[in-house]
């Protein structure tokens, strides 16, 4: 059967990666090329890149350095941050992604989910959302989780998988950092509204977290995380072996 | 010389970079010589039945595909590999290019348990038929090792050329062979080792 999912995110600016680096043994401790090849001999499943650069110089280290982690590893990647137009997903699709994150960019502009959707197949894009409880609603924010949109999470999310959207990254604002768990109710009431593959990101402290998360919330098909992983507080090889000796079908 | 098709379908950047990987030389090519040329044809593909299939009639490129079916080993890969079916069911009811008997079905109207969700995205375990672990195709991978696979249409009526499947709910068609033509619903260039080591027993055929 198919397995769970476990990727580790990578947050590039101006071509290193940020956020909670602290890898011991590499040449370079914030080279994304070098960490994404870390987490391939580790086992991770997937590879996730956020752009979170804004300058054009730090925009072009980021597609060459996409260019270099897709020319030797052969896993899938999706590629996330500052994607705005069609134009965007073609720079970074020909630069080896196989799959875009979307968030801003379609809260800007929904019919992007479909437009994209509609050149390169549901499989290509991802919606990503930030979402906090609002007055015991679940509501969306924008810019890097700093706005209140106003929208309702599970409506915005069913909406973006009937335009087309063929995956679901759902960070919780109310959990990330915390290191206490992912967000579980939140997750569940996404699963029961949205039949598509579920990317699940935000709290994740200890290798308890993936296992509650994948034993018994089955809505759920992927663990995201990344400076639990930067610091190896969890390591991926040891998480995954954990998580099959507790019956999660992983690929080992 | 490899040569992977290029009829304006899909990313090719991957799959290039993963058989040059493995230190052959790589041709992304819509030229019918190169074709004739080649001693491996690689046939990718991404998006739907119908359009794939009228954008590879119209680089002319069929019948030498057909022709080379016969002489060149020649892996069609995820849509690649549906195309080498009789017909589809995608969007209405489109010919394919009749290689390999068989008909390309929607996954969603055949899954056992209703709640597994299509696509059918992520790493799936490959399970290789009573009696084909020996085809070469096999040389470097065991059973039960891990695949990855995006797809919402699956190839049936195809038991005779199935060399292996994975489970999902259903044994989904993951590797056929009828001759010298190959086809993958997987993405072995996304499959890590695993799919390395397959892409280099292909290439060794």
């Amino acid at each position: 059967m198919i397995t769970k999912r476990i990727i580790p995110c990578l947050d590039v600016k101006d071509g290193r990666v940020v956020k909670g680096v602290n890898f011991e043994g590499l040449r370079d401790m914030a080279d994304p090329v070098e960490m994404a090849r870390f987490y391939n001999a580790a086992g991770a499943d997937e590879l996730v890149f956020y752009d979170i650069t804004a300058s054009v110089e730090g925009r072009g280290l980021f597609t060459d350095i996409l260019r270099r982690v897709a020319g030797e590893i052969f896993i899938p990647l999706t590629v996330g941050g500052g994607i705005n137009t069609l134009e965007d997903f073609d720079r970074v699709l020909k630069c080896g992604a196989d799959k875009v994150s979307v968030n801003s960019g379609a809260i800007r502009c929904p019919d992007l989910i479909s437009a994209a959707a509609q050149r390169y197949g549901n499989q290509c894009v991802v919606l990503s959302a930030d979402v906090k409880r609002v007055d015991g609603q679940f509501r969306v924010f924008a810019k890097g989780g700093r706005e209140d949109t106003g929208l309702d999470a599970l409506d915005w999310l069913e909406a973006g998988v009937r335009r087309g959207a063929g995956e679901l990254v759902v960070n919780s604002i109310d959990t990330d950092g915390v290191k206490n768990g992912f967000d579980l109710e939140m997750l569940d009431a996404v699963a029961a509204r949205c039949p598509v593959p579920i990317i699940a990101s935000g709290g994740a402290g200890r290798q308890e977290d993936f296992a509650e998360l994948f034993l018994h919330h089955p809505g759920v098909d992927a663990g995201l995380a990344a400076s639990i992983f930067h610091s190896k507080q969890v390591e991926i090889r040891p998480l995954k072996e954990y998580l099959r000796a507790l019956g999660v079908e992983m690929r080992l | 010389m490899i040569a992977i098709v290029d009829y304006g379908v899909g990313n090719l950047f991957s799959l290039a970079s993963s058989v040059r990987s493995l230190g052959a030389e790589v041709r992304v090519t819509r030229s019918a010589e190169d074709l004739r040329a080649a001693d491996h044809i690689l046939l990718p593909g991404v998006g739907a039945f119908a359009d794939a299939m009228d954008k590879l009639r119209a680089t002319g490129l069929v019948p030498v595909l057909r022709e080379q079916a016969a002489v060149t080993p020649l892996l069609g890969i995820c849509l690649g590999m549906q195309l080498l079916f009789d017909r589809s069911s995608e969007y209405g009811d489109h010919a394919g290019l009749g290689l390999i008997p068989g008909r390309v079905c929607p996954l969603a109207d055949d899954l056992a348990d209703p709640a597994l969700k299509v696509p059918h995205i992520g790493w799936n375990a490959l399970h290789i038929a009573p009696g084909r672990a020996d085809d070469p195709l096999f040389r470097y991978v065991k059973d039960g090792e891990y695949v990855y696979y995006v797809h919402s249409y699956y190839a049936k009526h195809c038991a005779e050329s199935t060399l292996a499947t994975s489970d999902y709910s259903i044994p989904v068609t993951g590797a056929v062979r009828r001759g010298l033509v190959y086809g993958t619903q997987f993405h072995p260039e996304k499959s890590g080792d695993t799919g390395l080591r397959l892409l280099r027993a292909f290439a060794e055929l």
